[in-house]
Parts: C-alpha cells; structure tokens; sequence
C-alpha cells in the first residue's frame, strides 16, 4: 500500500512534540513508546501497518480541541480513531501522524425517551448505546456485526450499517446531532435533538466523511422502542438467480423485513461444518426476518413463504421460537468465522442494483476461473450490499496481490452495473485507488474542495478516500507551509 | 431561463453573466429579482425498478407525475412531500427537484425518515457550470463524500439538481387513525410522545389545537397489512389508555390537512415552520402570539401562522431547534446560525459556486 513518505522535520522533532502533548493532556493520555503504539499500527484491515509517531487519548471534548490546535500549528497530520475496527484501513497512521483515540470518551450524557434519543460521548461502543437504553424498551438501530467493539466515532466517520438497516437505515438515518471539533480546535455543535438542519446539511456531509473533516466527540442519536419480537424465515434454492429473484418479490409485495441475508454453496458449506446450524443442501439460501407480534410475524412469515414457494425451493423453514431462530442465524452470523478458519480472504463491500445480481455472481465465478481464487458470497441481499469473500493463502509469495487484483476487478464490476465500491465498509485506503472507476475528475475534485473548507492544510486523514495522484497538490501545498 | 437538456444548463451557467434565482416551478415562492434558471425544462423518468425500490427521474419533473408513475407499480414517495400551494396561494405544482432542493417531508418523515434520507444519488450543475454526480442508485453506498446530503435541503444554493435517484416505498394494503378528541396541546404531545414510544410503529402523530371541525383534535396512524393494522389499532388504545375514536381506511383526507398544513392556508400573515425537541412544543407554542398552530411529527414540527411583526425566533430563546419563515418577508427565511457552522456553510458556497450565481441572498 502506497502511503506519502513521512515527513522528517516532524519524525527529528518527535521528542519536543511528545512533551507538548504531555503538555496538554493529564498523565497517561498520552503514548509514545514504540512497545505501546504497536496497538495503534493498524485496524482490521491487518495487511497494512505503520507505527505512529505518539498516541493520544484525550478525556474530553477541550481536550480533544487543545490537541487540534497544536496539531494544526505544529502542521502534524492527525488520524482519528474509534476502536480500530475498520476494514478499510480508514485508522491506519503514519509514521509521522498523531493518533487521536476516542478510547476515554465513552460516557452516556442524556437519555430522553418522550423525545426518543440518546447523547453519547463518541467512543462509546455501539452494543452499549442499545445496552444504556434496553431496559426502557428502547434500542439503537444500526448494529455492525462489529458492534461489540466498535464505537460510534467510526460508525458515523463510516456511515456504518448492520443487518437490520434494511428496515431502520444506516449511521446516517439515525443520527441527530455531533459535537465536533476542527482541525483549528474550534468546537461546534451541528444538529442535536430535533429534526433536520437549519441550514445547509452539515451532519449529513460529516457522517460518511472518513475522519476527513473534524473530530466527533459526542453524537445525538436517535432510539428506537423494541418491536414485540422477531423472527426468521430460512429458505434454500437450487439457483442463486432464482434466489436472487425471490428476493425481489418479497420487496415488491410491501413485506418490510428487518433483514434478507444471502449464502452461497460454499459459504453454506463451510459454516455448516463450523457450526453445524442444519442448513440444507442447496446452492442459494436466503434468510428474512420479520418483526411484530407473534401472529403478526406469523402472517409475514407465512406471506414469505407463499411467495418462496413460487420459485422452487429446496426448503423452507419458518421458526416458531427463539431457539429455532438462533439456529437459523447461528450460520450466518459464523460464516466470516468459518472462512477464516479454512482460510485467508478479503471481504469486499460492493454494492449493486438488486436486480443485477445473478449478473454479478455469474462474473464472480467467472473471475474466481481467472485467477484461480475461490470466492464466498454471504452479503445483504434486500439491498444489493454485497460481501464477496476471496480466499487466498497469505503464505503464498504474490497471492495476496493476486487476491487484490481480483476484488478490485469485482468492485469494477459493481460500479459498471450501477453500484458502488463500498455499502458500509468505507474507502479508506483500500479503496482509495479506485475512487476514479467511480468518480469523474470533477466530482472528486469538489468532494475534496469540501475538505479544502473544513481542514484547508489537509492534517485530518489526509492519505485517505482520494487517489493519492487527486489529493497530491492540495496534500503538497499543506507541507509547504 | 429553461433549458431542457443538462448539458444547455451547464451552458448557461458557465456562461453567465450574472445570478440566477434558481428554480423548480417556483412553487415554494422565493421572491428575487434576478433571471430564473429552472430544471423544469429537464423531465422524466430515467429507470424505475419497482423490485430494486429504486426510481431515477429528472429533476423537472412533476411531483404528480412521479406519484403517478409510482402508483401503477403500487409504490409512493414514502417521505410524503407536501404540496406548498395551499400556503403559498400559487397555481404551480411542485418539481421532484424542487422537494429534494427543499428537503421537503411530510408527516411520515418522523418514522421513515425525511426526503434527505431516501435520497440515494443526484446529478447537478455547480456554479462553475460542471456537471457533477454524487452517490448512485443503490441503496447503502459510503463511496466518498456525501454531496446528497448536502445538496438535498440546500435550496439551490450550491447548484442546479438536473437529476435524482429515490428510494421508494410499496403502499401499504391499509391505514388507520385513532383519533383523540379535546387534548390540551401538553396532553396531546405526551400523547403522541407515548404512542411514538410504543412497538406499534405509528407513522404520523399529529395535533391540531383548531382541527378540521374547530375543536382540538390529535390524530395517529398505523399502516400496513389489514392484520397487522387492526390488531395494532387495537393494542394501541390500550396501551395509550385513552379513549380513541377509530377510522380504518378513508383517512387519507385528514393526513393531507396535516401534510399541507392546512391551518396555515388563510392567506394573511406570515408563517413558521418549527423544528423542535417534540417536549418543548407547547410551551414554545404557548409562547408565542399565534393566530393558528399546528403540530406534525409527534410535536417536533410546529407550524405557526402570526402576524408580520412576530419575531418567532426571539420567543424561542433557551430552546434547542430552529425555525423557517415559509411565507413572508419581515424576517429572515432561514435561521442564524452559530458563527463556526455559518463559516463552514459560507466556505462551502464559496467552493460551490465561486462567482455567487446561485440563488445569492438565500440561505445567509
Ligand atoms: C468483524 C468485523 C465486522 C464488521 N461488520 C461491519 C458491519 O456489519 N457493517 C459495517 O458497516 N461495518 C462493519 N465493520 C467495519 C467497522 O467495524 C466499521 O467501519 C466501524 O464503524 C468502525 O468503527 P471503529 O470505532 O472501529 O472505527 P476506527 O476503525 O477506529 O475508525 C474508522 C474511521 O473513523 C474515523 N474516526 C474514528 N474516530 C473518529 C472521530 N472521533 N471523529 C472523526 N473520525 C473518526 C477514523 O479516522 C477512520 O477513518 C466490521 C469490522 C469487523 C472487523
């Protein structure tokens, strides 16, 4: 991975940087020794690392400031991150950058259910938002199966999703209100317990921004009340397409599952020896889950079926109880598991027009011929978030870069249909290459100008989500100062 | 000025020699003095793909006609724009441009989410004349920057909409409301605040101190399959504990006196539209000299309709929100904001479009 060589001036001054930090943050905020930011080198995208010069972990949102603005004098790059659970390398550092850790800031600030929302300091891990407020009836909707570690600091830097965003959206659908602070160490309020921006939509523009535009330390988010229950449907085909097909059906017929999950024979496979959760023996296996009362999921459950059973399925398994339920997800919810314990892989995250799909899968195995690299396909089907997992030996000297090859040809190919490179994962620098398969030149030179208002030396993430070839003059004329 | 392909917009805008008052049909009655450059010229369809819930239209194109085309698929905008003609006097409808340029959203926007967010892609013209995208036709996609956001809701502001892609909705098989008669407005949005609070999914909560019949009436809506809606019908009164009078199906009529705000309609004086926390509606209401109010979305919108020398804004010191002056002059349209926020909004602008043709003198 390509990074912009480390700036010298600042690696020669790091002694005199760290004590300035010392500076400004209580004992124990700030880590420096090699051994220590060895933890802050990578996130899950584990192929990439690099040490950063210091980390800090501020207390407080006048912490957080006080670092900004010493930062933006001193002209250091600054890399935000949340719990270091990104798979696009979105809190990979530098050698020469700061890493600012939301890792203190976890506190719950309001809790107000006639108004149904939640202020939250932004390190606060996603399971324990719905956690603060579960007793009361009450969840957060977004639910990355990364939510036992991740914190809402990504979640919005990402605009991240989960399973059930199918029905309640994504980290954008549901957020009120950030506190952040800008690379000068200005801290602002955008949004907060109401609806809608006064002005132009600067939460949405911030939710999705990579970490690009400022530091987020608090989040108004909104919560939801518990439906009554929920329940799966486990459905298996003999053809993706035909799977592919039922899917749109279901759409169609006004269901509003929470859900619509999608395995392949291989991922099938593979978790049904992990985990053994009794999948059958088909190519294709769709599971929808639906919320309401008991009857009220009864009825959904039995439209679903009507509709599955137009198209030929190898079986269909409605659960009745919660057991039931967690064995139907048991395999899903393992299948990343399970691949990794056969293998090495990289999951991509393209999206794509639903109704592209048995397309793209054709030209997945087609690809997977080409390059000798067996592909898993488990994803998000009601809404074409695509999870192709390509499996490669990471032992095997140019597999990995074969493996690379191979799922940018795939992200192409979701673009070419009418998707896009990535439906919750983020660029990062991941993806940063392929950003002009996507964008023409003028679209992301207005994406960036965007950046030029928030951040106009480019200190916050700068070698991320743009070609670095787009953002090398504005990169370049930040080190000039 | 009425271009009717993308690339004669694009055109006019590089071309110009001064500012445009950047319209849809103008039925959201912006007064400027300068040229209108309309998108009204750009319509039609693109792709729908009932299956996908996905519909790509130009941003000309009437309001009515993409309902329409949706209804023959058994699908709407679930965000459920309202039509400002009723308070803006006009005879224009509305653009599907003009609803995203507006963020416009109706009373469903408190459980589906606002236009904003069904927004999935938009082409326009910046103010240098460049055709740009941003976002797609797909549902979930972080790829870059989201301009969508930006431009939906930013009145023109940063350029021209030649083009957007929707998420839409299938119809639900039925609706029904509970009505409560006689609430005060305290009553009527811990109410709503409850009902919204249930597992019910209630999607509209409204309350209009003068209803329909000159009495204070708060309605709630549930909708979906014949089932399901009866039953939650049912277990909603009891959760609520209140007596409702209940009106399956033929409730479509009241939802639209809500949407279009219909108490705002009587042609003098200006009128507010509200953004606040739902618990802080009454007292705001309360405070101010109105001589009609109404409230959507649980209590989080207020409209009001006061007289011309009624500062609105001055009577909300201490509340979280902000208000839109929607007819009328004395005031500004939009809400001031914190300096920090209207320098980021100015330097976006300035980036957007540099030479200040687009809709100068709006938005701050
Ligand atoms: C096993 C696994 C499963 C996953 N499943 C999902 C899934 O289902 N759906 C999904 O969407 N993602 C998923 N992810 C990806 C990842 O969990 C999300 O992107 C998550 O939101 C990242 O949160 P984080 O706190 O770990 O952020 P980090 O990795 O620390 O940072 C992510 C980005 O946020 C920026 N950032 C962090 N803190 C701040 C801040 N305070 N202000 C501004 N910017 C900031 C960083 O600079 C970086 O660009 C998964 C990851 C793993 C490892």
């Amino acid at each position: 991975m390509e990074m912009p060589t480390p700036d010298q001036n600042i690696l020669n001054r790091k002694a005199d940087i760290v004590a300035r930090l010392q500076g400004i943050l209580p004992i124990g905020c700030v880590i420096h020794a090699p051994e220590e930011t060895h933890a802050y080198e990578c996130d899950a995208l584990t192929a990439y690392r690099c040490p950063p010069l210091a980390v800090v972990l501020p207390e407080t949102t006048e912490q957080v400031a006080a670092v900004l603005k010493l930062c933006h004098q001193q002209g250091l790059p600054v890399v935000p991150r949340g719990a270091g659970t990104s798979l696009a390398g979105g809190s990979m550092p530098t050698a020469d950058a700061i890493v600012l850790g939301t890792a203190k800031l976890n506190d719950v600030l309001e809790t107000d259910y006639d108004n149904r929302f939640i202020r939250v300091q932004s390190g606060r891990t996603n399971l324990s938002v719905t956690g603060a407020v579960e007793e009361n009836g009450f969840f957060y909707a977004p639910d990355p199966s990364s939510q036992l570690a991740c914190a809402i600091a990504g979640n919005i830097a990402m605009n991240s999703g989960g399973a059930h965003c199918l029905k309640y959206g994504v980290t954008t659908n549901n957020l009120l209100g950030v506190r952040i602070v800008t690379i000068e160490g200005e801290i602002l309020d955008i949004g907060g317990a109401f609806m809608d921006a006064a002005g132009l939509d600067l939460l949405g523009l911030i939710c999705g921004s990579e970490g690009q535009l400022g530091v987020v330390t608090e989040a108004t988010l909104r919560i939801l009340p518990q439906p009554e229950g929920a329940r799966p449907v486990l459905i298996g085909f003999d053809d993706s397409e035909v799977a592919g097909a039922c899917v749109s059906d279901v759409i169609k017929a006004g269901i509003l599952p929470v859900a619509i999950e999608f395995m392949d024979r291989l991922c099938i496979e593979v978790t049904e020896n992990f985990a053994g959760a009794g999948y059958p023996d088909c190519n294709a296996l769709l599971i929808v889950e639906v919320e309401g009362s008991d009857a009220e999921i009864d009825a959904q459950l039995a439209r679903i079926s009507e509709i599955a059973e137009r198209y030929n399925p190898v079986e269909i398994r409605a659960s009745r109880s919660a057991e039931e339920s967690a064995k139907i997800w048991l395999g899903r919810k393992s299948a990343f598991g399970a691949v990794g314990q056969i293998n090495d892989y990289i999951c991509l995250d393209g999206t794509i027009p639903v109704s592209q799909l048995p397309l793209v899968l054709r030209r997945i195995n087609e690809l997977s011929a080409e390059y000798g690299l067996q592909v898993g396909n488990v994803f998000h089907a009601g809404d074409g978030n695509m999870h192709p997992l390509v499996l490669f030996d990471a032992n095997k000297p140019g597999d990995l870069e074969k493996c690379e090859a191979m799922g940018a040809e795939i992200l192409k190919l979701c673009v070419s249909v009418g998707g896009c490179l990535t439906g919750e994962h983020g660029v990062g620098v991941e993806k940063r290459e392929l950003m002009s398969h996507q964008y023409a030149p003028d679209d992301l030179d207005l994406q960036m100008s965007v950046k030029d208002v928030f951040d106009p030396s480019w200190l916050l993430n700068p070698a991320k989500v743009f070609p670095l070839s787009a953002s090398a003059s504005r990169r370049a004329s930040e080190a000039a100062q | 000025m009425i271009p009717t392909s993308e690339e004669a917009l694009a055109e006019a805008v590089k071309s110009a020699s001064g500012p445009f008052a950047v319209r849809g049909n103008g039925s959201a009655g912006v007064v400027s003095d300068h040229p209108v450059l309309t998108a009204k010229g750009l319509t039609g369809v693109s792709l729908y793909e009932p299956g996908a819930l996905t519909l790509v239209v130009k941003a000309g194109t009437p309001v009515s006609e993409v309902e329409t085309v949706l209804a023959a698929e058994n699908q709407r905008l679930a965000f459920e724009p309202m039509n400002l003609r009723g308070i803006m006097g006009g005879t224009e409808e509305g653009t599907i441009g003009g609803v995203v340029a507006s963020n416009r959203s109706g009373p469903r926007r408190l459980a589906v989410g606002a236009c904003r967010d069904f927004a999935l892609g938009v082409r326009f013209v910046d103010g240098m004349g460049r055709i740009i995208k941003n976002g797609g036709r797909v549902m979930k996609n972080v790829t870059g920057y989201d301009l969508v956001k930006l431009m939906a809701g930013s009145h023109g502001t940063l350029g021209v909409l030649t083009e957007v892609s929707l998420k839409v909705l299938p119809m639900p098989e039925t609706s029904a409301t509970l009505t409560l008669h006689g609430l005060s407005d305290a009553q009527a949005v811990a109410a709503m605040s409850k009902a919204l609070g249930s597992p019910y999914e209630v999607t509209g909560a409204a309350h209009a101190p003068v209803g329909p019949d000159g009495s204070a009436v708060t309605v709630l809506r549930l909708e979906g399959f014949e089932e399901s809606v009866s039953y939650r019908a049912a277990a909603l009164q009891g959760f609520l504990g209140l007596r409702c009078a209940q009106q399956i199906e033929a409730d479509a009529a009241i939802w639209e006196w809500v949407r279009d705000a219909q108490p705002m309609h009587y042609p003098e004086g200006n009128v507010w539209r509200l953004s606040v926390k739902p618990s802080d509606a009454p007292d705001v209401v309360a405070r101010v000299p109105a001589q009609a109010a109404l409230y959507d979305w649980g209590g989080g919108l207020i409209w009001l309709r006061c007289a011309e020398d009624v500062d609105v804004r001055a009577h909300m010191a201490g509340v979280d929100g902000h208000a839109t002056l929607v007819r009328g002059a004395s005031f500004a349209r939009f809400h001031p904001q914190s300096a920090g926020v209207a320098a980021l909004s100015k330097g976006l602008r300035l980036k957007f479009d540099p030479k200040g043709l687009l809709n100068p003198g709006l938005m701050g």
